[in-house]
């Protein structure tokens, strides 16, 4: 089965888009690299390469979790399967 | 003819170090010398100039990172010999005596009162002789423990943190048991991660030291910031690779140092490591070319950088080998990149395969191979600032 994306830690709440891209409503599906374990979910937006999905439905001025750790906060709601950067995403620092 | 993966073939230097190369270096002290410099590189084949933009002016903690970064450039033993030309015989000879201390050729020529054509004819005579007496040195069987490796990544995206970074630091955790001397540095890029990344040093010294270099820089960033840094750290680049905050960057960064390997020093700009084998941070900016050129003239003689969108680096006297997890920039960009570790994406390699690949291609670029980066003549030597001029 074809890896569509993957997230660092079982406690992530974002994956990375591992594909040439993942599609409007595709299903797809994700690997976790620290246990192998993979779950499917639907894309509601079309994601590139290298760019990130939620992977549960976050609240605004909420913690993303990556690699198990805090790597920034929300500046908006985001649903399981939307895409996530810079438009909804903000540093804490600096 | 040795295992490849226990040894590799350099050149022993007079103080013992071993290179991977063997340059005959033309170095300039200051930025007006470049011309004089470079009128020999001309004239001699097989010579390396690397003109520069500083060298005047300079003065407190500025002008000692300078000279550390010239005598350093001069000293790595990968320069088999040095011909250092400068406007004024003072400085010149500084530059001379710090790298004599290795006790390899070097020779210094000022061109006050003499002009550059009479200097460059002087210099080149030296240079045509240094290339001679180079070019019969040979190379020798020498253990994986005389290798001193720098890594530092750019151009990174999320590939980097999945894929190239963590090859390099299993790399790190494969070499550091054999004795290796290792180094990273990037001190701005790690914010966010400065904890992690202080809780893996080896002593409480070096735990603090590195505290404390972080906070210094950071403090100097929020100082002079207008904006969050954000298509500086991270880069526009960066964002287009789908890093969305200095915070995500520096955790993927923090990958290159592996699992096991703890860090035993905390190194300034282009000092040159003394507590023996293992892996060193370097107060570095994260700029590919100041970085790197801050590593070389510490002593590091094989680069490691990881890439996702793409950076093209390289260095003059340290081989800079690149690898990337991204199979668009593998593709794209092919001769950029010496190792294309995106199967890692695909579940085709593991971290420990990709791992060994990268031990291969080091141990190869050691033994003589050109990397990309040499074989497209790419040679950025860019010093560091830290405050204006007098």
């Amino acid at each position: 089965m074809e890896t569509h994306f993957i997230a660092h830690d079982a406690t992530d709440t974002v994956g990375v888009v591992v594909v040439e891209k993942v599609l409007h409503y595709e299903d797809i599906t994700r690997r976790i690299m620290e246990n192998d374990e993979t779950v499917t979910i639907k894309a509601l937006v079309e994601v590139p390469l290298g760019h990130k999905l939620a992977l549960a439905d976050i609240k605004n001025d909420d913690t993303i979790i990556k690699y198990g750790v805090d790597i920034g906060r929300t500046i908006s709601k985001i649903a399981v399967g939307d895409h996530l950067h810079v438009h909804n995403v903000k540093t804490k620092r600096w | 003819m040795g295992n490849s993966q226990q040894s590799f073939f350099g050149f022993r230097r007079e103080n013992g170090r071993v290179g991977v190369r063997n340059h005959v270096l033309i170095l300039p002290v200051d930025d007006i010398s470049n011309a004089a410099v470079e009128m020999v590189g001309h004239n001699i084949k097989g010579t390396l100039s690397i003109p520069h933009s500083y060298g005047r002016l300079q003065f407190g903690a500025d002008l000692e990172l300078f000279f550390r970064t010239i005598i350093g450039t001069g000293r790595n033993p990968n320069v088999a010999a040095v011909v250092v030309i400068g406007i004024e015989p003072g400085w010149t000879q500084r530059v001379v005596d710090g790298i004599a201390q290795t006790g390899k050729p070097v020779s210094g020529f000022s061109i006050e009162g003499e002009g550059d054509l009479k200097t460059v004819a002087k210099a080149s005579r030296k240079a045509q002789e240094y290339v001679q007496w180079a070019t019969e040195l040979q190379r020798e069987e020498c253990p994986l423990s005389d290798l001193w490796i720098s890594v530092k990544c750019g151009e990174s995206d999320t590939t980097s943190g999945l894929g190239s970074n963590p090859a390099v630091g299993n790399l790190m955790d494969k070499l550091d048991p054999l004795g290796v001397h290792l180094c990273f540095g990037e001190t701005s890029e790690l914010t966010g991660a400065e904890q992690v990344c202080a809780n893996r040093s080896s002593t409480s010294e070096a735990k603090e030291k590195f505290l404390n270099t972080w906070n210094a820089y950071n403090d100097f960033i929020l100082e002079n910031k207008t904006n969050d840094l954000s298509e500086s750290q991270p880069t526009k680049g960066n964002i287009a690779g789908g890093l969305t905050t200095i915070e995500e960057k520096a955790f993927g960064n923090l990958q290159k140092i592996g699992k096991t390997t703890n860090f035993i020093d905390v190194l300034e700009p282009a000092e040159e490591p003394t507590k023996g084998p293992g892996l060193y941070f370097m107060d570095t900016s994260s700029a590919a070319a100041e970085c790197v050129t801050l590593q070389a003239a510490a002593g590091f003689t094989v680069h490691l950088f990881p890439t996702g969108q793409g950076n093209v680096i390289g260095n003059p006297i340290e081989p800079v080998i690149k690898l990337t997890a991204n199979p668009n920039t593998a593709a794209t960009m092919s001769e950029h990149i010496d190792l294309d570790v995106s199967g890692i994406l695909r579940r085709e390699m593991n971290l420990d395969q990709a791992g060994s690949e990268l031990v291969n291609i080091t141990v190869r670029t050691a033994n003589g191979r050109h990397t990309c980066a040499e074989s497209l003549g790419h040679r950025e030597f860019v010093l560091t600032k830290l405050f204006r001029s007098a």
